[in-house]
């Protein structure tokens, strides 16, 4: 069985194996007009091409079942598997594990990376809706802007966003352990940012939107000192970064620059991390935001 | 403040017979029963009492009875004892009032007023104690078609994942944190057993639970708690939960309290912060969104686990599961008004929602006139309280039911409706480890099989009084039905017709 396999969780006990199935016939459909993935995805080149660094797949208007069978027979054969032609399909980089990368050219469609399990995904271009959506862990890198609900609910591995974030980015976060979701906003985020964060830790460089944070309970979010809202919801706390914080952001703020600095954004201006001194750092006040609401 | 509120319970302790053996003290988790420090005698704080009867069971000399507290009432309907009650907590803390179980508000409970038919002369009864009786359901949706090799005598293609229950009865999802590690030991015991399901709920697999995966309903909720590809892949099916009977329209919060070093793991978040679910998922805001989350699940776990989708009852409910059946859910499981849970806002749980006898005969109704019922399965769940129910849903259209509070009250819960204390003195909706450890998971299954295995029984003596031998014929019929005490418009809903029609 290939690590694509069958699910492990660190320390857990034995389970049964759950093979997933067999690429469908049908991906010959998706990778038509390239000779060597659909080999691949027919598993002629089993044997000999487990050594191949990268396959390409060209995805077109695949449906995103077929396309998803095509990239993960694909991944069985190689590491990297680039995709080129994407026209939206769903689930790419669905619950991808450690030691495999997807290279994405084209648009993404929603749910890219969703349940990702230590893979790491690169988009040139932009992500549509819930990018890394209850991500577990890995690294997803996107050059240029990703839509509403982006992180949802993520738990583990970073999120790199160049340009903008939708509505309701990076809500429902949550840590556990060394479990720390990381999610870097190079551009403005839209309302209700962090709703409801239990944990992990947000970078905004640009503007938050409105209701920022608000039932947030954990973690941490560093935005501009210039954009913190007048109007912070209650229970929030904006305060001067410690040491601790400095080396986080610090780190973030370097690995920023390394995936975008100097990539020219579609309104023309060039990506470039914020310095460290113009954040602060956004907290909760209470872990328990709501134990008085009841009363019995 | 003046503290107005007074007993809801007397404890009736009959002097005579008690034999001072004080273990009513060591067993009452409320702190009801205790010893003077005057003098030493055995003495009760009504005011604390919840009635959940642990006392009165457990008292060696039967000395103990809980009454209701003499006080009368100031003669007004409207405003009663209860009524009162409520409004003197809240004018005394500001908070939004906390209830647990099922709605308790005398509404019609419409299983009451439908009676079974039976075989009299015209067409034999079946003894089932003598001939075969099928009560195997399988849950999952089914192809319109079913295309065969018919010279290789094999099917063409593969059929999709479904769930095999060798009896028409689920466990109702209860997450660890709601209810303790031992009382889903329990049910995961009773489930294999029996050759059913569990539902684990929004809150994680706890590890010692995987060795039944099976077994196990895996819960995917707003808060995605513990969900991990892990996760998806360790039960038999997974279940979105949109909605609960109860609380229809809002999520929950677990208090910081409950969240110990076991439930935190499970659930993978820190220890003693609120677990809190959203009341959307924010990935959901349209049948084309539940898609959505449909198939990411199914892409997930390669298209080789159902995927159900549970709803609270609610008006349109019938409009939403034909949503849910083309969002492609395998099995909709819908959860009436009376369903039970461990923390709800006492006016969501007291009014809102509407009765599972009605939603589901209007939901099958609806997708046997769109001509979707056979794709999908139907659950049907909240307050399912007896045999005759079971039969009573699956008439109405349910393939399997669910459920829940029945199950607990098999293991020992006698209904107070205090699970949010966290005091449960049964070991059943409670983390303390005093009181998790009077729940054995050994016995407390033992209890939960003999209750579904007498339900079966009961089940297949219906089913053969009415000269049916297999539960896939009593479903949907509703002629096995009819009303009493029910106006047109109820009958019109429930699809049945009046007695003696």
């Amino acid at each position: 069985m290939s690590d694509q396999t069958t699910f492990e969780r660190e320390g857990g006990a034995g389970l049964p194996e759950h093979p997933l199935p067999s690429a469908p016939e049908v991906t010959a459909v998706t990778v038509e007009q390239n000779a060597a993935a659909q080999a691949v995805a027919e598993g002629a080149m089993a044997v000999e091409t487990t050594s191949v660094a990268s396959v390409t797949v060209e995805l077109g208007t695949s449906h995103f079942r077929e396309a998803n069978a095509a990239v993960r027979a694909a991944l069985e054969q190689a590491n990297t598997v680039v995709l080129t032609e994407v026209f939206a399909q769903r689930y790419l980089g669905c619950a991808m594990k450690a030691g495999k990368r997807l290279e994405i050219h084209g648009t993404p469609g929603n749910d890219l990376a969703c349940y990702m399990d230590g893979g790491s995904v690169e988009v040139f271009g932009s992500a549509q809706d819930q990018t890394a959506n209850t991500m577990n862990a890995g690294s997803v890198v996107v050059h240029g802007r990703s839509g509403d609900a982006t992180g949802y609910a993520m738990r583990g591995g970073e999120l790199l966003i160049r340009d903008d974030a939708g509505w309701r980015a990076a809500i429902n976060m949550k840590q556990y352990g060394d479990r720390r979701p990381m999610v870097v906003i190079g551009g403005d985020a839209g309302d209700f940012l962090g709703e409801y964060m239990a944990g992990g830790v947000v970078v905004l460089m640009g503007r938050p939107g409105s209701h920022l944070a608000s039932g947030m309970h954990g973690g941490v979010v560093y935005l501009q000192r210039a954009h913190v809202p007048s109007n912070l919801p209650q229970g929030l706390v904006a305060c001067d970064l410690d040491a601790e914080d400095a080396k986080v952001l610090g780190g973030l703020l370097a690995r920023y620059d390394r995936c975008f600095a100097g990539e020219v954004r579609p309104d023309g201006t060039v990506a470039a991390a914020a310095p460290l001194e113009a954040f602060v750092a956004l907290r909760p006040a209470s872990s328990r935001p709501y134990a008085a609401l009841y009363a019995s | 403040m003046l503290d107005c509120r007074i007993p809801r319970y007397k404890v009736l302790r009959d002097a005579d017979e008690c034999i001072h053996c004080n273990l009513c003290v060591r067993e009452c988790a409320n702190e009801v029963h205790y010893l003077s420090k005057k003098t030493g005698a055995l003495k009760a704080d009504s005011m604390k009492c919840v009635n959940c009867q642990r006392c009165t069971v457990l008292c060696p000399a039967r000395a103990l009875a809980i009454g209701n507290w003499p006080q009368v009432d100031c003669g007004s309907a409207a405003w009663n004892l209860p009524t009162m009650a409520d409004i003197a907590t809240q004018s005394q803390t500001g908070g939004v009032l906390l209830a647990s179980m099922g709605n308790p508000k005398p509404y019609h409970i419409y299983w009451e007023h439908l009676l079974l038919n039976a075989s009299q002369v015209t067409n034999p009864s079946i003894d089932p104690l003598r001939e075969p009786m099928e009560t195997r359901v399988l849950l999952g949706s089914r192809p319109a078609h079913l295309r065969v090799n018919e010279r290789a005598r094999t099917l063409a293609e593969p059929l999709p994942p479904q769930l095999k229950l060798d009896v028409p009865i689920l466990f109702a999802a209860m997450s660890f944190g709601s209810v303790s590690l031992n009382t889903q030991k329990a049910l995961a015991l009773a489930a294999r057993e029996l050759g059913t399901y569990f539902n684990c709920g929004e809150g994680g697999l706890h590890r010692d639970l995987e060795p039944f995966g099976e077994h196990a309903i895996v819960q995917v909720a707003s808060g995605r708690f513990g969900v991990d590809p892990y996760y998806l892949n360790a039960g038999a099916a997974i279940e979105i939960k949109i909605g609960q009977g109860a609380k229809p329209g809002i999520g929950g919060h677990l208090p910081g309290e409950k969240i110990n070093a076991e439930v935190s793991r499970t659930r993978m978040i820190p220890e003693g912060t609120d677990a809190i679910s959203p009341a959307p998922h924010h990935d959901i805001y349209s049948i084309e969104d539940l898609r959505q989350l449909v198939f990411s699940l199914k892409e997930a776990t390669g298209y080789r686990k159902p995927v159900a989708v549970k709803v609270a009852a609610v008006h349109n409910v019938a409009a939403i599961a034909s949503g849910m059946a083309r969002a492609g859910a395998d099995i909709i499981v819908i959860d009436g008004f009376r369903g039970g849970t461990g923390a709800a806002p006492k006016r969501i749980r007291d009014n809102v929602g509407i009765p599972i006898e009605l939603a589901l005969a209007a939901v099958d109704e609806r997708l046997r006139q769109e001509g979707i019922r056979s794709t999908v399965s139907l659950v049907a769940s909240g307050t399912i309280r007896n045999s005759a129910d079971v039969v009573r849903a699956v008439a109405l259209g349910a393939d399997a039911v669910s459920i829940g509070s029945a199950a607990l009250v098999a293991m020992g819960c006698h209904q107070c409706g205090d699970c949010s204390s966290g005091r449960c003195n049964w070991g059943i909706a409670t983390q303390r480890p005093d009181l998790t450890a009077r729940l054995n998971p050994d016995q407390a299954a033992e209890r939960v099989v003999n209750l579904v295995r007498g339900w079966n029984r009961e089940i297949q003596e219906m089913m053969g009084g009415m000269g049916i031998n297999a539960i896939d014929s009593l479903r949907g019929n509703r002629l096995m039905l009819r009303g009493v005490g029910l106006n047109e418009k109820e009958l019109e809903i429930l699809g049945v017709k009046y007695a003696g029609e």
